[in-house]
């Protein structure tokens, strides 16, 4: 141990070096231990910074396994023609997991209020089977969101994908545990420590291409319940509702039916992470009509196996 | 911008939730809307103050009952620093899930209610942060408005606390006096303590010298993951992992353990390109000069600085389940990135976390005792002393049958 400090000085790293770093050794260490992992993929920005770093550990070896994506059909277009793109550039393969398909087989059926955030579990947990996918990484961050804040980065499921968050495995040191037995599985959180500020500084600083919704533009939009919701295939102003132009951008990409942006000027990397850094909102309370059903919505959803 | 990672610790009750819900607030690192929900849940109990300990408990059953079930992490960052923090449960049933929060911890705040002094479990869990060597400790006299601000009270927690460290092994403790109810102390210096000289605790917590902590003496390389593409890269072949400790240069010898085959180091490879150094924590990719047989789980470490290689290990365990750690039976190790089977050969003594006693010889070791264990393994491992090397001295033990984390190990001195 040194106490020399222009030599401690010298060997210092960022903050964005270091959570970088845990991010490839989790991801390395999930690929090393388990079977059939999958990388579930959005095109969210979360998902675009996991699958960029996923590169990086690899790197110069493909991906070595493939990507998943829960396709609700509430989809913004220019975020699905972006995952096409970025899949057919890297050439991994993807697996999508269709709720519209799941609809019309019976197998989920569709909720009295349009949202299709709830039963794209079921799909998820189905297609993560009909794959044989014993591991699920995905960019969900613990500070998300209080039931997010408390779950391991390596998070057992069960059989049925559930959750059980009395029961968490010790998580000690960087000694992650993926032991599991057939039919149990694994979700993954390499961006755990990454806050939104985090992610948004990275992909200045790395340069890293996201869907055009991420900045502000122009765009047709209404208000709903004081947030505002964009005119697309999926969302439609209500008779009543006054139809304006406003520059604004997303802060999350979810249910396109749900999603709300945000008010901003700002149009590159550099100008989201000023942006951010003052906000005074989460993303997720300024922008996802999902979160705001009741106080533990996303404790619930995830003890029924949603990421 | 560095980061402090920090845990709190201490008994139920005295205020571990409510002290960080005070930092967040004062430090402006609150989001209006999570503050919002917080006081609407607040005023719907009838509390008479927005109860800030609802900001970290964040299951059902913790706002139900008002206690910490498991570790919350939480971010926030001041202009000299980003924070992250584990707030850890206090109740004894859930301290496998303090031990989780304080494992990767830079600094624990070691939480004390004025008005009790040391409880059990305030004992039980500065042991548990000296055997987890966190390398600073806070102590924090919280509710010091229920004593009147009294010095005297401040004095004698303080006393009590140096009389009992005494017999463990911390380098660096700071003791606070605060109030994280009303604030006194938490970010700016309380008015009603003038007879306290000392930092805040804001300010304590972005200036504390962390840098040093690091070891970047012994080269330690536990390979992840052999990458060889198959893709036309020709005859590519390295190996990824974690820098743990040292600086590892192109053109250093090396010996891989445990077989000790000699190579040199020809190349760190990152996605972005090579690199003239590699040093902890960074995650490369190292190309030796040689076609030697390497595989995860082996070490690449200096010929002159080599950790022990060893089937016997002798540590400390913290146990962390229900059925007993017993003499005689077998679990999965891990340590490192290398995975093998332990057979617990001896307990040599039981600590009372109370009066740091030592029980000689007990049968089995029960859910959250801590004890002094000797262990043979089906594989060599190469150690090191926990107290030098964090990261080559930890192993966890996982129950075969049910695939649970059950035991967290420290390796101490051969």
């Amino acid at each position: 141990m040194t106490t020399d400090t222009s030599e401690t000085r010298r060997y210092g790293l960022s903050q964005l070096d270091h959570l970088e770093a845990e991010a490839i050794y989790i991801i390395r260490e999930l690929v090393a231990e388990n079977e059939r992992p999958a990388l579930l993929f959005s095109g969210g920005k979360d998902s675009v910074v996991m699958l960029n770093l996923a590169v990086r550990a690899f790197a110069p070896g493909p991906i070595p396994f493939p990507v998943v994506h829960i396709d609700t059909g509430h989809n913004f277009d220019e975020v699905l023609a972006f995952r096409d793109r970025v899949v057919e550039q890297l050439g991994v393969r993807l697996i999508v997991g269709s709720v519209q398909e799941a609809i019309d087989e019976g197998f989920v059926r569709e909720e009295p209020n349009g949202s299709r955030n709830r039963i794209q579990t079921p799909v998820l947990i189905r297609t993560a089977e009909q794959h044989g996918l014993s591991a699920l990484f995905g960019g969900a961050r613990r500070d998300e969101e209080k039931a997010r804040a408390k779950e391991r980065v390596f998070s057992f499921r069960d059989d049925f994908g559930q959750w059980d968050p009395k029961n968490q495995r010790p998580e000690l040191w960087s000694l992650y545990n993926g032991r599991i037995h057939p039919g149990e599985s694994i979700r993954c959180f390499p961006l755990s420590n990454w806050t939104e500020l985090d992610i948004w500084q990275y992909i200045a600083r790395e340069d890293i291409e996201l869907p055009d919704i991420y900045y502000a533009r122009e765009r047709e939009v209404f208000l709903r319940d004081g947030m505002y919701f964009t005119i697309n295939q999926h969302c439609r102003p209500g008779d009543d509702d006054e139809v304006f132009v406003e520059s604004v951008r997303y802060r999350t990409v979810g249910d396109a039916t749900l999603t709300a942006a945000v008010p901003s000027t700002a149009t590159t990397p550099a100008e989201v992470v000023d942006e951010v850094a003052a906000t005074r909102i989460t993303e997720r309370g300024a922008t996802r009509g999902d979160d705001k059903v009741s106080e533990a919505a996303m404790e619930d959803r995830k003890k029924e196996g949603y990421f | 911008m560095d980061i402090l990672r920090f845990a709190t610790a201490g008994s139920v009750d005295d205020g571990k939730s409510t002290l960080i819900g005070r930092l967040l607030f004062d430090s402006k690192s609150i989001f209006t809307d999570q503050l919002e929900a917080v006081e609407a849940t607040s005023a719907q109990r009838g509390d008479e103050y927005t109860d800030l300990a609802l900001l970290t408990d964040g299951l059902r059953a913790e706002r139900e009952q008002g206690i910490t079930i498991d570790v919350a992490y939480r971010y926030f960052s001041t202009p000299k620093r980003k924070f992250i923090i584990a707030d850890t449960p206090g109740h004894i049933q859930y301290t496998r899930n303090m031990v989780t929060g304080a494992s990767t911890a830079d600094l624990a705040i070691i939480l004390v209610d004025a008005r009790k002094g040391l409880q059990e479990q305030s004992r039980r869990h500065a042991t548990l942060v000296s055997l987890l060597r966190v390398p600073h400790i806070v102590l924090a006299i919280n509710k010091m408005d229920l004593v009147d601000w009294s010095e005297d009270v401040y004095r004698e927690i303080s006393e009590e606390f140096v009389d009992f460290a005494a017999r463990l092994e911390f380098t660096d403790v700071t003791t606070i006096p605060l109030s994280a109810l009303t604030g006194d102390n938490v970010v700016s210096r309380s008015a009603n303590m003038d007879w306290f000289e000392g930092p805040s605790l804001l300010h304590h917590l972005e200036n504390v010298y962390i840098a040093s902590d690091r070891n970047l003496v012994d080269v330690r390389f536990p390979v992840q993951y052999v990458i060889r593409p198959q893709n036309g890269q020709g005859d590519y072949r390295a190996f990824a992992g974690q820098v743990i400790s040292g600086v590892l240069r192109p053109g250093d010898d090396v010996i891989v353990l445990p077989s000790g085959l000699p190579s040199r180091v020809k190349a760190i490879d990152t996605a972005k390109g090579e690199l003239a150094e590699a040093f902890s924590p960074m995650s490369v990719t190292v190309r030796l000069e040689d076609e030697v047989d390497v595989s995860r789980g082996d070490m690449i470490v200096r010929p002159n600085n080599q950790p022990t290689v060893t089937q016997d290990l002798d540590a400390m365990i913290c146990w962390m389940d229900s059925e007993p750690m017993r003499v005689g039976a077998k679990y999965a190790i891990k340590h490192t990135t290398r995975s093998a089977r332990a057979l617990i050969k001896e307990i040599k003594y039981e600590l009372d976390v109370n009066t740091l006693h030592r029980h000689r010889s007990p049968s089995d070791l029960p859910l959250n005792a801590i004890g002094r264990v000797t262990l043979r393994t089906t594989q060599p491992l190469m150690v090191d002393p926990y107290q030098r090397n964090r990261q080559a001295g930890s192993f966890i033990l996982i129950d075969e049958a049910t695939n649970r984390t059950v035991g967290a190990g420290t390796i101490t001195e051969h």
